[in-house]
């Protein structure tokens, strides 16, 4: 046979050779898949990827209020915005914005703004949603950690952060319901 | 480490051990006659002091873990019922609190020792790297530690510090949300920190004894960073420096002590009192005083990498901080190859003693800098600090490495001593006449 003559060649050291490289990858590929169950066992559990919808009743939210509720335990901003807010969002030019998206992308319905309360820097949760507290240069939001300012659409403007405060799924499910999640 | 050459021993139970196991012949060796350059100062007290830091620090944990309950829930009430209920519990939450910032204390100045004496350099480059290894260790370990007792200034410290990895393109996200086991910092965190907490202190330990390996394979370097020449120039570890090193450990825990029990919470901060509350951040965020100088390296990245007056960014502003601040601490890994003028000693070095005392300077200001609000002056300070940091490392050291003139060396440690003798008689006598 052919491995007699590469044997004979080089005195059984080719045969050897193969012998340890597949037993060696073999080896290297059991062992990472047995460290798959360990590393996939700290990503979300199923029950914490259960909690994922929350119903929100808007309707006791007068124009120019905002209320935070919990999702996913991460606050979620939903904020009546008055006509003054809404025009600023609209008017604003895109090439002030460091995140360029359009205030109608951001709304289903022009007058609520939903987005995840957690500032896209590092995870603070920024000030602005009672009206004590500062709203930033911009008139949304302010982020104390590392001075992060959000518009009244939610962009980010001026600061570290990267990019606007995300908007996560969500419907109407009538006037006054809302689905999150 | 192996059989060796194995000591008498007088009584018989201790003979027999080591015949079968030469535990004691290793001692005897290592920390009994093990030769020890003659010439140290109490910077060389540091490990030691480090050492017995340690060895307090999972004594305490390991009490504390028994009346500590690491869930989201109870974590902030356990804290508070070993405050009050446990019998000692206040002592040894104070000891395990106070110990981290002693801890760092004394590894800081351990590290500036070796900076300052070169004792980075070869033959030891290895063990400067297990000692960089420990330190960053040591940061993990007290970073997921601080996060235990659920409180507002250690959950928003937890968010902060693990938000920084949503900064990696692409797969920052899914990273985060492996990190946490969740959507944000909740209970899945807290206990994955707690395990990794009681886990990190023991790899931390192994990591010492290959340090304190490497160390006694190349032995220790000296002020004057001349390697000893031959016996004249050495004394046995055991009396002389076991003594040295207990006065030395002795005046360190009478300052640990004092802060202890007398200023336990100098070093907390208010917001660490209040449990957790994962939809306010307190209006100021500041990390352990101990991570300070890096914060403010993560802070004074304010602007976008890319190219000009276009919007091409490459690096956004909270990535370049990022990297900075991992960066900061990476450096010192390579320290052996950025400096390799053949000069040990800051003390014959004059240049480089001006540029490390200045380093000291900028890490201090940085320190200040990352416990402010990042507007106005801190930033500038901070920005101007960092820029120091790097130029440091990457620009000055290997400058200073082609260009800079020593001093001329003494022979041996036994000259450099007698020469400092001789002059010190004469300024005595001096002032006599
Ligand atoms: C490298 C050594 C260690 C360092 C630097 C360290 C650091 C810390 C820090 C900074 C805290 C927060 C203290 C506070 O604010 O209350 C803490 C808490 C804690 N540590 Fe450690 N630790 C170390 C070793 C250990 C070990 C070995 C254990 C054993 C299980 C342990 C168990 C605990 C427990 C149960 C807490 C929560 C109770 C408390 O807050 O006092 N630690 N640690
Ligand atoms: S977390 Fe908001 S600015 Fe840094």
């Amino acid at each position: 046979m052919s491995t007699q003559n590469i044997d004979h060649n080089d005195d059984g050291e080719t045969r050897r050779d193969f012998l340890y490289l597949t037993a060696g990858a073999f080896g290297a590929v059991g062992l990472t898949s047995f460290a798959w169950p360990f590393l996939d066992s700290m990503n979300p559990a199923a029950d914490t990827l259960a909690m994922s919808t929350i119903e929100v009743d808007i309707s006791p939210i007068q124009e120019g209020q905002s209320i935070t509720v919990v999702w996913q335990g991460k606050p979620v901003f939903i904020r009546h915005r008055t006509a003054a807010e809404i025009e600023q969002a609209r008017s604003t030019d895109l090439k002030d914005l460091r995140d360029k998206q359009v205030d109608s992308d951001r709304v289903q319905n022009e007058k609520w703004l939903v987005m995840v309360g957690i500032c896209t820097h590092l995870g603070c949760v920024p000030l602005g949603q009672k009206i004590t507290q500062p709203k930033g240069d911009f008139g949304g939001w302010f982020c104390p950690c590392h001075g992060s300012h959000y518009d009244t659409s939610g962009r980010i403007r001026k600061g570290p952060a990267p990019k606007n405060l995300t908007v996560p799924n969500y419907k109407f499910m009538n006037d006054t319901r809302l689905l999150i999640g | 480490m192996s059989g060796g050459e194995r000591a008498e021993f007088k009584n018989p139970v201790v003979s027999w051990i080591d015949e079968r196991l030469p535990v004691f012949s290793l001692m005897q060796k290592e920390y009994g006659t093990f030769p020890t350059p003659k010439n140290f100062n109490y910077f060389w007290n540091f490990g030691a002091i480090a050492t017995v830091m340690l060895v307090l620090m999972i004594v305490t944990g390991i009490v504390l873990a028994m009346h500590y309950t690491p869930h989201a829930d109870h974590a902030f009430g356990s804290v508070e019922r070993i405050m009050r209920d446990v019998n000692w519990g206040w002592l040894l939450r104070y000891l395990h609190m106070n110990g981290a910032a002693f801890f760092f204390i004394a590894v800081y100045i351990h590290i500036f020792r070796g900076m300052y004496y070169g004792s980075y350099k070869k033959p030891r480059e290895l063990l400067w790297i297990f000692g960089v290894l420990i330190f960053v260790l040591m940061m993990a370990a007290a970073f997921m530690g601080y996060v235990l007792p659920w409180s507002q200034m250690g959950g928003w410290a937890a968010t902060v510090i693990t938000s920084l990895f949503s900064a990696i393109p692409f797969i920052g996200e899914d990273l985060l949300h492996f990190l946490w086991g969740g959507f944000s910092v909740d209970n899945p965190t807290l206990n994955r920190f707690f395990s990794l907490h009681y886990l990190l202190p023991f790899v931390i330990c192994a990591v010492v004894f290959l340090h304190v390996w490497a160390l006694h394979v190349t032995g220790s370097n000296n002020p004057v960073g001349v390697e000893p020449k031959g016996k004249q120039d050495t004394l046995p570890f055991h009396p002389y420096y076991t003594a040295k090193d207990t006065f030395g450990l002795a005046v360190f825990l009478l300052f640990f002590a004092a802060v202890s029990f007398y200023t336990p919470n100098i070093f907390a901060h208010p917001a660490h009192f209040v449990e957790f509350n994962p939809m306010v951040t307190p209006p100021h965020i500041v990390p352990e005083w101990y991570f300070l100088p890096f914060y403010a390296i993560l802070k004074a990245v304010t602007f976008d990498i890319g190219i000009p007056f276009t919007d091409v960014v490459f690096v956004s502003a909270k990535l370049g901080g990022v990297i900075a601040m991992f960066g900061a601490v990476f450096l010192l890994f390579f320290l052996p190859w950025l400096d390799n003028h053949p000069v040990k000693s800051a003390r014959y070095r004059p240049l480089y003693k001006k540029a490390l005392l200045l380093l000291v300077v900028a890490v201090l200001a940085l320190g200040w800098a990352g416990a402010q609000l990042p507007e106005g002056l801190p930033v500038l300070v901070g920005q101007i600090g960092t820029a120091y940091y790097f130029a440091f490392f990457l620009i000055i050291l290997p400058w200073l490495s082609k260009n800079e003139k020593a001093l001329a060396l003494p022979k041996s440690i036994s000259a450099a001593v007698l020469e400092e003798n001789k002059s010190k008689a004469q300024t005595t006598t001096g002032t006599a006449t």
